[in-house]
C-alpha cells in the first residue's frame, strides 16, 4: 500500500493504483481517476459509481457486472459504452472499491 | 511520502486477443463452462465467438434452452453407484439439485446467460450441418444467434483466435 496524491490530497492506493480506503473517495477524486484511464465523467457514470459504492457498503463486496445490471438496473450494453472494454474493472477503479471477484 | 499514483494498466491496446468457444454438449453441466468463459472474456474486452454444434444446439434451441438436464449416469465424479444413478427420477432430481446450486451462486439460468453474452457484444453462431440434421431454422433458435454457418465459415472467422472445444 502506498500513499499517493490525487486531486490535491493524500490517499492510500495499492500496487495497481486502486484506492484501498473506502472513505477517502469523493466525486472530485473520481473525476481524476476516470481521467487517468481516459474517461470523462458524466452524470451517467456517476449514477453507476454511486450504485457500486452503495452496494459495496451494504454487501461488503464489489458487485459484479451482472449485479450492476440486475440489481442496479443499468443496461449492460450501456455499461460497455461508459466504461469501454473492461467495464467491471474500470468502474470499480473509478468508484474506489476493489475489483469484483465473482465469476459472473 | 506522497507520490504520483500508479494507474492500472487495463491493456486496452492489447485488444487483438480473440476467443472462439465450440459448444458441442447439450447437458446442463456442460453448457455452463462455455457460457461462463464467454461472459468473462467479454468483460475483459476480448472479441468472443461461440459456435454451437451437435448437442450444443440444446443451448440455443428455444424449446430446450431453459430445460437442460444433468444426468449422473456414467459420471464417476458424482460418486453414486452406477446402478443407482440410472434409477427412474434420478436425472430429474440431480438436475433440480444442480439448478439450485447454480442459482445459489447467483449464476443465471442458460437463457439469461445468453442475454448477458449477447448484450456484452458476444457473437453466437449455429452449425449448418447440425441445423440440417435436426431440421431447425433461425426461427427455432435464440434470437441473438447471428447466423447458421458452415464448418468452413467457422474456420475462417476463428483465424488467429484461441479456440476451445467444449
Amino acid at each position: 500500500m502506498t500513499l499517493a496524491t490525487i486531486a490535491g490530497r493524500s490517499v492510500h492506493v495499492n500496487d495497481e493504483g486502486f484506492l484501498t480506503e473506502f472513505d477517502e473517495w469523493d466525486e472530485a477524486l473520481a473525476a481524476e481517476l476516470a481521467a487517468n484511464i481516459g474517461i470523462t465523467l458524466t452524470d451517467e457514470h456517476l449514477a453507476v459509481l454511486r450504485f457500486l459504492r452503495a452496494d459495496y457498503r451494504a454487501q461488503g463486496e464489489t458487485p459484479t457486472l451482472r449485479r450492476v445490471a440486475t440489481v442496479g438496473g443499468f443496461d449492460t450494453k450501456q455499461l460497455f459504452v461508459l466504461f469501454p472494454k473492461k467495464p467491471a474493472k474500470k468502474m470499480s477503479y473509478v468508484a474506489g472499491v476493489p475489483k469484483p471477484v465473482g465469476c459472473v | 511520502m506522497s507520490q504520483r499514483p500508479p494507474v492500472p494498466s487495463f491493456d486496452d491496446d492489447a485488444s487483438d486477443r480473440k476467443l472462439c468457444l465450440i459448444c458441442s454438449k447439450g447437458s446442463l453441466d456442460m453448457a455452463y463452462p462455455g457460457l461462463i468463459l464467454a461472459n468473462a472474456a467479454l468483460g475483459e474486452g476480448i472479441e468472443t465467438h461461440l459456435f454451437f454444434t451437435f448437442w450444443g444446439f440444446e443451448i440455443i434451441n428455444k424449446k430446450t434452452m431453459a430445460n437442460l438436464q444433468f444426468s449422473p449416469v456414467g459420471n464417476p465424479a458424482t460418486h453414486m453407484p452406477t446402478a443407482v444413478s440410472g434409477l427412474p427420477g434420478m436425472q430429474a432430481m440431480a438436475t433440480r439439485m444442480m439448478r439450485q446450486q447454480i442459482a445459489a451462486l447467483d449464476v443465471p439460468p442458460v437463457p439469461e446467460m445468453l442475454d448477458m453474452i449477447h448484450a456484452a457484444g458476444g457473437h453466437l453462431w449455429a452449425c449448418r450441418m447440425s441445423a440440417d440434421m435436426m431440421k431447425l431454422t433461425r426461427d427455432d433458435l435464440y434470437p441473438g444467434v447471428e447466423g447458421i454457418i458452415s464448418a468452413t465459415d467457422f474456420i475462417e472467422l476463428s483465424a488467429g483466435a484461441q479456440t476451445l472445444f467444449i
